[in-house]
C-alpha cells in the first residue's frame, strides 16, 4: 500500500510542473502571436538550437551546469528556512578565487591545482555566505537584506579587482590572466579552444545534487537543517543548535554557488571577466529551486528547464526572430504556475483527490 | 528527471510535424550578423546605433543582417559562436565586454569575419586571429566639443560628467569634454560621477539630481548608457542642461538635451563590414575620430546652443581634424589645463 | 418567544460522506429543537466535525438531507448556509487581529460613507447596538489582538449573530478557555436560548456536556451511536457511548512510594519574553517515583517555570538540580542528556515537526546517536523500525511510520510525543499539559502511561490547568500564583475549594523550604 501511494505521489509531484511547462508555452505562443512572430517556427528554433546538433547540445548543458549548483545553493539555505538570495554574489567570489588560483599558482600538476582551483572558489562562496548567515545567526538580521548587500559588494569588489590587482597588464581590457591549463576542466571533445564547450564541470554539478541530496536525508547534519527549516522553534525544543545548522546550511549553500562560479572559470571563461550586471545564474537558481521545490534531484530537470529556455532565447531570436523577452516570459508563467501551485492542482483531477485524502486522515483517525 | 525535456521535444516534434516546410534564411549577398551586449537595443546610443549601421547595410548593400540581444554576459560567446555556425560571414560583438568572447570564437571560425566596437587587440594577438577587425574611436575628440559647448552655455561656471562604469573607454569621454571645457576656461568647477552601471536610469537620476541641486551645475555631460536617461530626465525636471551621448539624444528632452556627443557606431559597423569583405584582409585595429565623421556633434536641428557657441566648437572641430591640435585621451593629461 | 418544546428547527436525515478508504459519516440523524442546546459529542475523529461541515457547506454529503424548519434545503456553500440562518464559531477564529472589534464585526457587510469609505460611526453603533441586544459586553474600540481568547470568542458569536444566525454551531469553544471563561461562555449560552436560539455545541469533554446541554448524540466512528436527554445520562454512560468500552475516567493509582530526590528547584527566577519576572523565587523538588502536580490558572509563571527546568529558558537566579548535577542555564540537549524528558504544552510548536514523518519525528532528541546514526549517517532502517515498535507499543494510529505527523489527529500527535519521551529512559518527566485537547480514551492513555512511569520509579513533574487532572494523578500538589509557589498541599486532604481559593491567590498553603519569600 505504501509504495502504491508512494508512486502515485511521484507522478503527482511531476504532474504538475510539466502541466505548468506546457501552459507556460503556450503563454510564451500568445505573446510570440501578439508580436507579430510565428510561435511554431519559434519553438522549433528552440528545439533544434538546443538539440538540433551535438554542438548545440552540448551548449546546451554549458547553459544548465550552473543553474543546477545555483539551484542547490538556494534549496539547501531554504531547507534550513534561510532564503539565500546572495548566490549571485556568492558565484561571483567564486569565480575571482578560481581565477585567482588558477592562474597565481603555476608548475602544478593538474591532480593538485584542478581540485585546489575548484575547492578555491567553494570556499570562497562559502566564506562570502558565512557573513549573512552569521549576522543571521548570532544577531537576527534578516539574511535577505543583507545577501543582497553582499551582492553588490562582489559585484563592486571583483570590478575593483579586475581593473587593477588581477588584470592582465598585457590586455587593454579589464581581464585576469588567463589561468593555467593544469585548472582548466576537460572539454569532452577537441581540448581547451574546442567550440564543444561541454565539460566535465556537468560531472561535478550531478555528483553535487547527489551528494547534497544525502547530505539532506541521509545525514544527522541534514536532519538538523530540514529541523530547523520546518520548525525551529520545536528544533531548539529537540536541543538542536539552531544557529550553528542555520549558519552550516548558508555555508554549503555558499559553497554550491562558489562552486558554480569556479565551473565558469575552470571550465568555460578561463579567467575573470569585468562584469558590468549580474550574471543572473544566482537569480535564476531561485527559481529553479522554487520550481523543484528543494529538491535535489528535481534540481537537474528544473536547471535542464531553465538552461533549455536561456539557450533556446538567444537561438529563437537568432533563428526565428523572436525577442529575447518571449522566454523570459515563459520562464515567469513557468514559475508562477509552480508557486501558485493550487492553480494547476485547481486544473486537474488530482487536487480532489489529495485533499480528501488528507481530509479522511483527519476525520478517521 | 530528464522527462520535462523529453516532454518539449515530443511537443516541439509535433509541432514540426504540424507546422509548414522549413523556411530558409539564404540571401545572396553576404550575411552579417551583430552581438548586441546586455545593454540590448532600445538604450537610445550605442547599441541603437550600431543597429543603424546594419540597416545601412541591409537597405544599401543588400547584406541579409540578423541580431541578436544577450541576457546576461555568458551569452557573448555562444552568441557569436552561433552566428558564426549559422554561416553569417561577418559577424560583430557590440561593446568591448565581448573581446574575449570575440577572440575565442575567431579562432574557433577562422573562415568567417570578425568585427569588435571599442576594442583593439595587439599586434601578438592578431596574428593568431587574422579575420578580426577592431574598431575604436576618439572619444575625446568629440567630448572636447561639447565640452566647448558647456562651457560656453553654463551661468554658474560648474558643468559635470557622469559616467557609466570607471573603465578606460568612458575615461576618454571624460578627458576630452574635460578638455573643451577647460580650453575655453581654465577656471571653471567640472564636477565627475561614475555611477558604476550602464543600465539604471534611477541612479543617473539621482546623481545628476544632486548636481543640478545641491552643486550648482547647470550642463552635465553623461557617458553611461541607459543610466544616462535618468540624466536627461533630472535635467529636464530641474530646467538645466543635459548633453547626450553616442546618438542623438534630443528626442528624450528637445528643450533640455543641450547637443549630443555623437558616436557613429553606425559607420564603424558600415564601413568596417566592407573592409572585413575586402579580399586580403587582415587583422588590425582602426580608430576612427573627427577627420573621419565618425564623432562629432549632433545635426543643427537638435543642437540648441548659442550660434555663438555653436560656431566655436565648429572651428575647435575643424582645427582637430587637421591634427593641429591633439586632445588628451586621459583624464590626468586633461586635469594639466585646469588652473585655480 | 416562549420555550416551544420539539419543533425541531433543524433535522439532518441519514448523512452519509465517503472520504477515499474512510466512511466518515454513516447515515447520521440528528434533530436540534428550537431553543435547545444538543451537544455532539464523540471522540476526535469521529465524524462530528464532518457533520458540521456538511451542515455549513464547507463538505458536501453523498446522501442524506438536511431539512431546516421543516424544510427540505441545499446547503453548497457558507453563503448558502448564513441565509439559512445557520453560523458556525471555528475552534481557530476567524478574525483579524490588527483590526479593532468593531472592524472585525462589520468585516465583509461594512457600513459606507460616500460610497467608498468605511463607516466606522455607525460600525460602533452597530457592535454596541448588538452587543446590548444579547448581552454580551465588548469593547467595540479594542483591537483584536489586544483582548482576551474569550472576549474573542464573543466577537466571533456576535459576527454569527450579526449575520442573523438562529442556529450557533460551536466547535469545541472551551478548548481554548480557562475554567472562569468557561462558565461565562455557558452563561452566554443560556442567555442566546432564552432569546430563542438553538446552540449545537461540539465537545468531547463529558463534565461541559453534562453542565450545559439539554440532549447529547455520541458519534463514534462515523456513527450515530444515540441520542439521550442529558438529565437522565452520566459521564459513565456517554464515557462508555464515546469510546465502545467502559473507560476510567479516574485511572486507579496505588500509593506513591517516593525514593531520593530527582529535581530540586531551589529559589528560580525566571523572566519571560517581554523581561518581566514571571517567576519568583521558586523551590521545590520531585522525588523518584513521585508526580508532583503543578496547579494554577493559566499564565502564573508555569510555562516559564517549565521552559527554565528544561534549558529552553535561561533563569534569571536560582537553581535547577537533576540528580544533584547543576544544570541551571544549559542548553537542552545537556538536560536531556541528564535524564529528562519533556512533554511539551504546545505539540505543535514545540512538541512535533508536523511536515517530518512520525518516523522522523520519533528520533527528534536521540539521531545523532546509535542506533539511529553512525558516524553523522542516519540508518533508516533502524530508524524506521524503531518507530514502528513505538507506534505499535502507543497504539498510535497512522497508517504507516511515514506519513507526516501533521496528517495526524491531536490524539496522536501526542501519542507520538509520548511515545518518544517516555521511550527514552527518563529519571525525570517534565509533562506540560499533556492532555491537553485529547479525548477521553487519549487521556485515559496518558495518564495511565505517567502512572506507570512513575510506579517504575520516574519523577514526574505534571503541570495542568485541568485541576481534575492534578486531583487524578498528583501526589502532592505545588499550587503556583503569581509565579510564586503559594503551598504545597496533599491532594488526598485538600478539597477543591481549598485549592481553588489558592489558585487564585486568596489563600495561602503550607510552604516548600524557603520558597514564596519574595514578596513582589
Amino acid at each position: 500500500m505504501s509504495m502504491n501511494s508512494k508512486s502515485k505521489a511521484w507522478w503527482r509531484e511531476l504532474l504538475v510542473p510539466v502541466v505548468a511547462v506546457l501552459v507556460g508555452l503556450a503563454i510564451g505562443a500568445v505573446f510570440m502571436l501578439f508580436t507579430g512572430a510565428n510561435p511554431l517556427d519559434a519553438y522549433r528554433a528552440l528545439l533544434s538550437g538546443c538539440f538540433g546538433s551535438p554542438v548545440n547540445l552540448s551548449e546546451t548543458i554549458v547553459y544548465v551546469t550552473p543553474l543546477i549548483c545555483t539551484g542547490l545553493s538556494i534549496a539547501v539555505a531554504f531547507r534550513a528556512g534561510l532564503f539565500n538570495i546572495g548566490a549571485e554574489g556568492q558565484m561571483i567570489v567564486g569565480m575571482l578565487a578560481s581565477a585567482i588560483v588558477g592562474y597565481a599558482l603555476t608548475g602544478l600538476p593538474r591532480i593538485i591545482h584542478l581540485p585546489l582551483t575548484i575547492l578555491s572558489g567553494m570556499v570562497a562562496g562559502g566564506l562570502w555566505a558565512a557573513v549573512p548567515g552569521y549576522l543571521k545567526a548570532r544577531f537576527g538580521v534578516h539574511e535577505v537584506v543583507n545577501s543582497i548587500m553582499m551582492n553588490y559588494i562582489a559585484l563592486y569588489f571583483s570590478h575593483y579587482l579586475v581593473n587593477g590587482p588581477i588584470k592582465d597588464p598585457n590586455l587593454a581590457s579589464p581581464y585576469s590572466p588567463e589561468i593555467a591549463d593544469a585548472a582548466k576542466l576537460w572539454r569532452f571533445v577537441g581540448g581547451h579552444g574546442s567550440e564543444f564547450r561541454v565539460n566535465s564541470g556537468i560531472i561535478i554539478a550531478i555528483v553535487a545534487a547527489i551528494l547534497i541530496y544525502r547530505l539532506l536525508y541521509k545525514t544527522t547534519k541534514g536532519y538538523e537543517i530540514r529541523a530547523v527549516g520546518l520548525n525551529p522553534e520545536a528544533a531548539r525544543y529537540a536541543g538542536i543548535d539552531v544557529s550553528t545548522a542555520m549558519a552550516r546550511s548558508m555555508l554549503i549553500a555558499g559553497s554550491m554557488a562558489g562552486l558554480a562560479g569556479a565551473i565558469q572559470v575552470c571550465g568555460i571563461q578561463y579567467k575573470f571577466l569585468d562584469l558590468f550586471a549580474f550574471e543572473g545564474f544566482g537569480f535564476d537558481g531561485i527559481a529553479v529551486a522554487l520550481l523543484a521545490k528543494g529538491n535535489p534531484y528535481g534540481i537537474l530537470a528544473a536547471a535542464s528547464l531553465f538552461g533549455v529556455l536561456n539557450r533556446g532565447s538567444q537561438m529563437m531570436q537568432l533563428l526565428a526572430r523572436v525577442p529575447k523577452e518571449t522566454a523570459g516570459i515563459i520562464q515567469a508563467s513557468v514559475v508562477f504556475l509552480v508557486a501558485a501551485e493550487g492553480i494547476v492542482e485547481g486544473w486537474l483531477p488530482i487536487r480532489r483527490m489529495a485533499k480528501l485524502d488528507v481530509a479522511g486522515k483527519e476525520e478517521t483517525r | 528527471m530528464k522527462s520535462l525535456n523529453r516532454v518539449l521535444v515530443i511537443l516541439l516534434a509535433v509541432g514540426m510535424l504540424v507546422g509548414c516546410a522549413f523556411s530558409g534564411f539564404a540571401a545572396p549577398a553576404p550575411k552579417v550578423g551583430i552581438v548586441f551586449d546586455i545593454g540590448g537595443l532600445g538604450d537610445q546610443s550605442f547599441n541603437d546605433s550600431a543597429y543603424v549601421g546594419l540597416q545601412r547595410l541591409a537597405n544599401e548593400l543588400g547584406h541579409g543582417t540578423r541580431y541578436v540581444e544577450s541576457n546576461t554576459p555568458s551569452d557573448y560567446e555562444p552568441n557569436l559562436a552561433s552566428l558564426a555556425r549559422e554561416g553569417y560571414d561577418v559577424v560583430w560583438g557590440i561593446g568591448f565586454l565581448m573581446a574575449d568572447a570575440v577572440q575565442k570564437v575567431a579562432k574557433q571560425f577562422p573562415n568567417t569575419k570578425f568585427g569588435i566596437i571599442d576594442h583593439g587587440y595587439s599586434e601578438e594577438e592578431y596574428r593568431a586571429i587574422p579575420n578580426v577587425l577592431g574598431i575604436l574611436y576618439k572619444e575625446h575628440e568629440g567630448s572636447f566639443l561639447v565640452g566647448v559647448l558647456a562651457a560656453l552655455t553654463t551661468q554658474t561656471n560648474t558643468v559635470g560628467f557622469v559616467g557609466g562604469m570607471d573603465i578606460p573607454v568612458i575615461h576618454r569621454f571624460e578627458a576630452g569634454y574635460k578638455a573643451g571645457v577647460w580650453k575655453t576656461n581654465p577656471k571653471m568647477n567640472v564636477i565627475v560621477n561614475y555611477s558604476g552601471v550602464f543600465d539604471d536610469p534611477g541612479k543617473g537620476k539621482s546623481v545628476a539630481d544632486s548636481m543640478f541641486r545641491g552643486r550648482k551645475a547647470d550642463v552635465v555631460f553623461h557617458a553611461a548608457g541607459s543610466t544616462g536617461i535618468g540624466v536627461i530626465r533630472a535635467a529636464e525636471d530641474h530646467g538645466k542642461w543635459a548633453i547626450g551621448v553616442d546618438s542623438d539624444q534630443n528626442h528624450l528632452a528637445p528643450n533640455n538635451v543641450l547637443n549630443s556627443m555623437i558616436k557613429r557606431v553606425d559607420v564603424g559597423v558600415f564601413e568596417g563590414t566592407k573592409m572585413l569583405l575586402k579580399p586580403g584582409f587582415t587583422g588590425r585595429t582602426v580608430v576612427l575620430g573627427l577627420r573621419e565623421n565618425a564623432v562629432g556633434l549632433a545635426p543643427e536641428k537638435s543642437n540648441r546652443a548659442s550660434a555663438s557657441a555653436t560656431a566655436k566648437a565648429l572651428e575647435w572641430a575643424k582645427i582637430i581634424a587637421r591634427g593641429e591640435y591633439v586632445v588628451p585621451e586621459f583624464p590626468a593629461d586633461a586635469d594639466k589645463l585646469y588652473k585655480k | 418567544m416562549g420555550k416551544p418544546q420539539s419543533v425541531p428547527v433543524l433535522e439532518m436525515r441519514g448523512i452519509t460522506k465517503q472520504f477515499p478508504g474512510v466512511l466518515a459519516n454513516d447515515h447520521v440523524d440528528f434533530r436540534l429543537n428550537k431553543g435547545g442546546i444538543h451537544a455532539l459529542l464523540g471522540e476526535n475523529g469521529a465524524g462530528k466535525t464532518t457533520l458540521m461541515k456538511i451542515l455549513y457547506g464547507l463538505y458536501q454529503a453523498d446522501e442524506g438531507t438536511v431539512l431546516v424548519d421543516g424544510k427540505d434545503v441545499s446547503i453548497q456553500e457558507p453563503n448558502d448556509a448564513i441565509s439559512l440562518g445557520i453560523g458556525m464559531v471555528h475552534q481557530h477564529f476567524m478574525l483579524i487581529p490588527p483590526f479593532t472589534v468593531a472592524e472585525n464585526l462589520v468585516l465583509g457587510a461594512e457600513p459606507r460613507k460616500h460610497g467608498i469609505f468605511m463607516d466606522m460611526e455607525s460600525a460602533i453603533a452597530k457592535a454596541n447596538e448588538i452587543s446590548e441586544a444579547y448581552g454580551l459586553a465588548i469593547d467595540p474600540h479594542a483591537k483584536v489582538m489586544d483582548i482576551s481568547v474569550g472576549m474573542q470568542q464573543r466577537v466571533e458569536i456576535l459576527k454569527a449573530l450579526l449575520r442573523g444566525a438562529e442556529i450557533l454551531v460551536l466547535d469545541e469553544p472551551t478548548a481554548v478557555l480557562t475554567p472562569q471563561e468557561v462558565v461565562e461562555l455557558f452563561e452566554i449560552m443560556r442567555n442566546l436560548t432564552e432569546q430563542g436560539k438553538s446552540i449545537i455545541f461540539i465537545s468531547h469533554k463529558l463534565k461541559e456536556v453534562l453542565d450545559i446541554s439539554d440532549h447529547v448524540t455520541v458519534l463514534r466512528r462515523g456513527k450515530s451511536i444515540g441520542t439521550v436527554a442529558t438529565p437522565e445520562t452520566s459521564q459513565q454512560e456517554l464515557a462508555r457511548m464515546m469510546v465502545g468500552r467502559d473507560v476510567e475516567l479516574v485511572v486507579e493509582k496505588g500509593p506513591a512510594s517516593p525514593d531520593e530526590s530527582i529535581l530540586d528547584v531551589d529559589a528560580l527566577h525566571v523572566l519571560d519574553h517581554r523581561q518581566l519576572p514571571a517567576v519568583r523565587g521558586v523551590s521545590f523538588s520531585v522525588r523518584a517515583g513521585e508526580i508532583l502536580g503543578i496547579a494554577g490558572v493559566d499564565g502564573n509563571g508555569q510555562s516559564e517555570l517549565v521552559e527554565a527546568i528544561t534549558g529552553m529558558r535561561r533563569p534569571a537566579s536560582g537553581r535547577v538540580m537533576i540528580n544533584g548535577c547543576d544544570v541551571t542555564g544549559v542548553p537542552p540537549r545537556q538536560v536531556f542528556e541528564s535524564g529528562v524528558v519533556h512533554i511539551p504544552s504546545d505539540r505543535q510548536r514545540h512538541g512535533l515537526i508536523l511536515d517530518f514523518t512520525v518516523a522522523e519525528n520519533m528520533i527528534l532528541q536521540t539521531y545523532y546517536k546509535a542506533p539511529f546514526s553512525r558516524r553523522g549517517e542516519l540508518d533508516w532502517e533502524t530508524i524506521h523500525t524503531e518507530a514502528r515498535r513505538l507506534i505499535e507499543q502507543f497504539d498510535v494510529r497512522t497508517p504507516s511510520e511515514k506519513v507526516a505527523a501533521g496528517s495526524l489527529s491531536g490524539g496522536n500527535q501526542q501519542k507520538v510525543i509520548v511515545a518518544r519521551e517516555l521511550s527514552r529512559e527518563p529519571e525525570l518527566i517534565v509533562a506540560a499539559q499533556p492532555t491537553r485537547g485529547l479525548d477521553v480514551g487519549a487521556i485515559e492513555f496518558v495518564h495511565r502511561k505517567l502512572i506507570e512511569a512513575r510506579d517504575d520509579g520516574k519523577a514526574v513533574l505534571l503541570v495542568s490547568l485541568e485541576l481534575d487532572e492534578i486531583m487524578a494523578l498528583a501526589d502532592r500538589i505545588a499550587v503556583i500564583y503569581e509565579g510564586e509557589i503559594v503551598g504545597i498541599v496533599d491532594p488526598d486532604t485538600v478539597t477543591e475549594e481549598e485549592l481553588g481559593l489558592m489558585m487564585a491567590g486568596a489563600m495561602r498553603g503550607p510552604q516548600p523550604k524557603a520558597a514564596g519569600g519574595e514578596s513582589r
